[in-house]
């Protein structure tokens, strides 16, 4: 069969794989919605920066100092355009999580057009990650602001009928996912987009699940705003990214407060660097950003549209495949429209713990439970699922082996 | 297959027919979850003369947590605060052993069948729920536990 991507070669790139799980199986991942495995690459600039380059970036005037916050923006050069932005408007961040809690302070310390309170609306969706609720189900608290959203249909799209209801004249953000980490789903978001922006309203896009594995143009999208994690892009932990578009950036309050985004200081008071500085306090995860920067490198040579296109033949593989398995219930969208590399799913009468529990024991490495998204959970009627998440290193015959271990799953408990 | 020592037959027997298993009907009831996969248990006991009785739970979760909490029912109703102590103390140091003991039969009875869980880190909360929410329950009513 003549593949878009070469996995085999692909595979060789990330040691984990030689990694023995229980009982000496090979690991099948299929958890990158949650992380993403780390090709060599990245391993390699990690390694590289503290052992060529490390200093702290922005501050010493010796030549490694130099070296160093050289290396640092150069990442932030490959960020911006891998997003196709200019590096003024990229915040980094130690995780996407911190970029929403960052935007939600930021506002509560807002002023002018850019301050919530009483009266205000902030919007979000059923489909949201706890990352992208509870920062603003917080700030709502806090500032005496109203927390609006848009219901989630089974089929894991939104319900777009009440759009006047939901966005109004007093809406303020307006913040969704991309694509829903639980089930997949990909949102009709263009003309929410469009409903935010003519109320004067911000748009705040969480890209979690769709800058990894899809080729993003956040200025198309219309979006004011943009959040994704590094570990989930092939990237290490502890680096997040912010976008967003530059006057809008500059407007705002800073959100930590310390060293380095600073214009001056007084004992009484101090002035703001511009952003993205003004954001950045501290000595920053360095590393992690120079890692992020091989890690995009190493998805752009492979090239974002034949991951996505991958991942979806993946998919269809593994939906074809689970329907056809007695028991097994495929949960939200059904087929690979409007939808990711992710499959969330039941079997009759049992618990995903105890589904993962088994295919652990094929080497099948699958998240179980309400995957951060108790809300939509809730909403579907579960107590939780248990969802598998393609990415550029999984081939066919990882689905083989997790088709396998469902129905041995389903075996397991219902033979005994 | 390693498995099976983690889902013994007494696991599953309790899983498919849960014991003291419906609404909780005393006074005071307690409701535990577990964050990481969101399972539930509420649950209710009085203690009469000094011995619990009347011990009702209800709940989601998975075959580990819902068959604990079955063996839990069994073995601390009827008994003392001091025997259910013992229990509760002897299953604790059961779970935390990542299976380098086998628990102490004549105490734990079926509950050692759960032993196997204590090797598989991200199950031991499954096993410990129903029990914490006893010992929650247990305080509640004035035990010393």
């Amino acid at each position: 069969m003549s593949s878009i991507l070469d996995v085999a070669t692909i595979k060789r790139d990330f040691p984990i794989f030689n990694e023995e799980m229980r009982g000496g199986k090979r690991l099948v991942f299929l958890d990158s919605a949650a992380t993403s495995q780390k090709p060599i690459q990245v391993l390699d600039a990690e390694r590289n920066f503290y052992t060529t380059s490390n200093a702290a970036v922005h501050r010493g005037s010796y030549y490694l100092a130099e070296r160093a916050s050289e290396v640092f923006e150069n990442s932030r050069q490959k960020v911006a355009d891998f997003l196709g932005v200019a590096p003024e408007e990229i915040v980094f961040t130690k995780s996407a999580t911190e970029s929403l809690n960052l935007l939600a302070v930021s506002f509560e310390r807002g002023t002018g057009s850019l301050a919530i309170g009483p009266g205000d609306e902030i919007v979000v969706s059923e489909l949201e990650h706890h990352a992208n609720l509870l920062p603003w189900q917080q700030l709502a608290k806090r500032t005496g602001a109203t927390l609006k959203w848009f219901e989630m249909e089974q089929d894991g799209s939104l319900d777009l009928s009440a759009m006047d209801r939901v966005i109004t004249s007093k809406c303020k953000i307006v913040a969704i996912t991309h694509q829903s980490n639980v089930l997949g789903s990909v949102p009709d978001l263009a003309p929410i987009i469009a409903a935010t922006h003519a109320v004067g309203a911000l748009f705040v896009l969480d890209a979690c699940q769709s800058v990894p594995h899809q080729p993003i143009d956040v200025r198309a999208l219309g979006a004011d705003f943009m959040v994704f994690s590094g570990h989930k892009a092939l990237g290490p932990t502890g680096v997040g990214v912010l976008w967003g578009r530059a006057e809008i950036l500059n407007a705002m309050e800073p959100f930590l407060y310390g060293g380095s985004m600073i214009e001056t200081v007084t004992m009484t008071g101090a002035t703001w660097a511009p952003a993205p500085k003004k954001f950045e306090a501290g000595v920053p995860n360095m590393a992690q950003v120079v890692g992020l920067g091989a890690a995009l490198d190493y998805l752009s040579n492979v090239g974002m549209a034949n991951i996505h296109l991958w991942e979806l033949e993946l998919t269809q593989y593994a939906l074809d495949g689970l329907k056809a398995i007695e028991g097994v219930r495929v949960v939200g969208p059904q087929g690979i429209i409007d939808r990711g590399g992710v499959i969330s799913f039941t079997i009759a009468g049992l618990h995903p713990h105890d589904v993962g529990q088994v295919m652990d024991q094929y080497g099948v490495a699958v998240r179980t439970g309400h995957h951060c998204a108790w809300p939509l959970i809730r909403k579907l009627g579960l107590t939780g699922t248990t969802r598998a998440s393609f990415y550029l290193y999984n081939d066919f015959s990882d689905v083989d082996i997790f088709l396998e271990s469902v129905v041995g799953a389903r075996d397991y408990f219902g033979k005994r | 297959m390693e498995l099976d020592s983690l889902y013994q037959e007494v696991i599953l027997d309790h899983y498919k027919k849960p014991h003291h298993k419906g609404l909780p009907a005393g006074e005071i009831q307690v409701h535990h979850v577990n964050p990481n996969c969101g399972d539930e248990i509420t649950l209710s006991l009085e203690i009469k003369d000094g011995v619990f009785v009347d011990l009702t739970w209800d709940g989601v979760g998975c075959s580990i947590s819902q068959a604990s909490a079955s063996i839990m029912g069994d073995l601390v109703s009827g008994k003392t605060v001091a025997q259910a102590a013992e229990v509760l103390r002897e299953f604790t140091e059961l779970m935390q052993s990542k299976g380098n003991i086998l628990g102490n039969e004549e105490v734990l009875e079926d509950a050692i069948a759960l032993a196997g869980v204590s090797k598989f880190p991200a199950r031991v909360k499954c096993a410990l729920l129903g029990w914490m929410a006893f010992k929650d329950a247990a305080i509640q009513n004035g035990a010393e536990i």
